[in-house]
């Protein structure tokens, strides 16, 4: 019986051991692969006039993604803008005011069922209270959309963070005659920055490659990106869908590709700097 | 002698569950008092009145009345901010803020004073010396508090609690956590501390209390079973639970 035992949990130790080998190789497997795949189809459309031009309409040669890539930076920059500061104020309400659990508990799930929600229901509800009553789309619109999607993960990430500063910390703030808003704000928050920052930037990665509520909001637009607030911008993601898969000709299929590419190395670029800053954060705390 | 600190029967309940009960003591000023005690007992609880720390929690309340000169603290009127300047914490963990070593001490200067920058420096320097930590980190005051030993780090929150002249000191197992070194230092210190303030330890350590406290109080089960001069508890207990715990029968 035991020696049976014993053997059976010996095969069930190396069937697990097994089985999760064969789960790392199939995610490094599937990352290199996409990234393999999109250098070789993107890396040719990589010249110098590709980066500083803006697109051109269909059929106009020596189109490239400088309009775009602008494009891209101030929508995210402007939705990472508007969604940080709510996003951290409900973050420290919900690790640092767990007393009122009513309001709390209504706070985490509105935000859980945000973070459920498909984004282009998210673009769709933007289309509706925005372009639709304004007539038409613009960079700001997708700024919001973006904001209403980054905001549920920077919050969590701050909830999580300010959760890991040891609660003797804010009590010998507290035991110093500071006042619990200052307890809040200058120590643990403090304390936690490199945590608060890594939930600012995982967020922004999360919706730089977002394509579904750029649609109905920013659109597109050849030319510079100068109507943030009134006119359709171009971005990236739109750029990519447009022209890899509207367009026949192959110059396109080819600057869609280099898009991506340039999109892919971007997400990586955040993701290494994310890290590094985690990792710096260093002792304790 | 003079009486800083005058507990009248505190019951103290962490929600339904009572931790305290009918605890009264009276804390001579400029002495040590040590609070000793199995784990449990409500040695930290009986501590973290005194300061009202516990209020952060909305579920732990306190019953009776603490006078500090006379002045019942626990009354709603009391300026809370006020009372935790005149009372300094050391807790078990050191915890230095996230900041400069000279911010540190720093802080509850310019939170309570206002100062000139010259002024400030000279606080902080005295505070530094009051806590004897000045000559090893005179040459780093720029560098973070969190970069210091464990037993600088409890140096640098003792200069920290001082700077904000506190009358009082409250030391919830400072040395319990760092090495027998760095242990012995703070010990001479709190000696010299004496001098200025009114200093409770709570300590398991039976040589420790015997060493440096001049009354200490012995606690059981959310009871105060004895309190007296630290001499006559260690020589000539008056309770059996006194004599058992300290002869290390239990706890
Ligand atoms: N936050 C809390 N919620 C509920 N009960 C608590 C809480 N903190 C302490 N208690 C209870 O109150 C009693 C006294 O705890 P306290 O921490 O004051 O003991 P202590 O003497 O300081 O022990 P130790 O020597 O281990 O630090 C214990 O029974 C403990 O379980
Ligand atoms: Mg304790």
């Amino acid at each position: 019986m035991r020696r049976r035992g014993l053997s059976f949990r010996k095969l069930s130790d190396r069937l697990v051991r097994l089985f999760s080998t064969i789960a790392v190789l199939l995610a490094v497997g599937a990352m290199l692969w996409i990234i393999i795949v999109v250098v070789i189809y993107g890396a040719k459309a990589l010249q110098w006039s590709f980066f500083v031009n803006p697109s051109k309409p269909y059929g106009i040669p020596d189109g490239g993604i400088a309009n775009a890539l602008l494009g891209s930076v101030i929508i995210t920059l402007g939705a990472t803008l508007l969604a940080t500061p709510p996003a951290l104020a409900a973050g420290i309400a919900l690790s640092e005011f767990k007393d009122y659990k009513k309001l709390m508990f209504l706070l985490r799930f509105s935000a859980n069922v945000m973070m459920g929600m498909p984004s282009v229901l998210v673009g769709l509800f933007v289309y509706i209270i925005m372009v639709v009553p304004s007539g038409n789309f613009s960079g700001f619109a997708a700024s919001v959309a973006l904001a209403i999607i980054m905001f549920p993960v920077i919050m969590r990430t701050t909830e999580d963070m300010l959760a890991m500063v040891p609660y003797t910390l804010r009590e010998s703030a507290l035991a110093l005659g500071m006042t619990r808003m200052r307890t809040t704000l200058h120590i643990v928050c403090m304390s936690a920055r490199k945590g608060l920052l890594t939930g600012i930037l995982l967020a922004l990665s999360r919706v730089s490659g977002e394509t579904a509520p750029l649609l109905f909001t920013a659109m597109f637009a050849d030319g510079w990106p100068n109507n943030y607030f009134t006119g359709p911008t171009a971005n990236m993601p739109v750029l990519i869908t447009e022209y890899t898969t509207n367009s026949p000709f192959a110059a396109m299929h080819e600057a869609g590709w280099g898009a991506a590419l340039v999109v892919t190395a971007l997400v990586l670029i955040i993701n290494v700097i994310t890290r590094i800053i985690f990792r710096e954060k260093g002792h304790g705390h | 002698m003079a009486i800083k600190i005058h507990a009248k029967k505190l019951n103290f309940y962490y929600g339904a569950h009572q931790a305290l009960f009918d605890n009264s003591l009276e804390i001579e000023a400029n002495r040590i008092t040590a609070v000793i005690g199995p784990s449990g007992c409500g040695k930290s609880t009986h501590l973290r009145i005194y300061n009202r720390i516990f209020e952060l929690y909305r579920d732990q309340r306190v019953e009776g009345e603490l006078l500090i000169d006379g002045k019942n603290v626990l009354a709603p009127k009391v300026d809370v901010l006020e009372l935790r300047r005149k009372i300094g914490m050391i807790f078990q963990k050191p915890t230095p803020f996230p900041m400069s070593v000279f911010d540190n001490v720093a802080y509850p200067l310019k939170l309570h004073f206002k100062l000139s920058k010259t002024k400030i420096a000279d606080r902080v320097e005295q505070a530094l010396r009051g806590a004897s930590l000045w000559d090893e980190v005179k040459d780093k005051l720029k560098a973070s508090g969190l970069a210091l030993s464990g037993g600088q780090q409890q140096r640098l929150c003792i200069a920290r609690a001082i700077a904000a002249e506190p009358e009082i000191l409250l030391m919830d197992e400072p040395t319990s956590a760092i090495d027998p070194v760095a242990t012995l230092k703070i010990e001479e210190l709190m000696l010299e501390l004496k001098k200025k303030f009114t200093v409770m330890i709570v300590t398991h350590n039976m040589q420790q209390a015997a060493r440096i406290s001049d009354y200490t109080a012995f606690f059981f089960q959310g009871y105060i079973i004895e309190f007296g001069e630290t001499e006559q508890i260690f020589t000539n207990p008056q309770k059996t639970k006194t004599e058992e715990y300290i002869t290390g029968r239990f706890g």
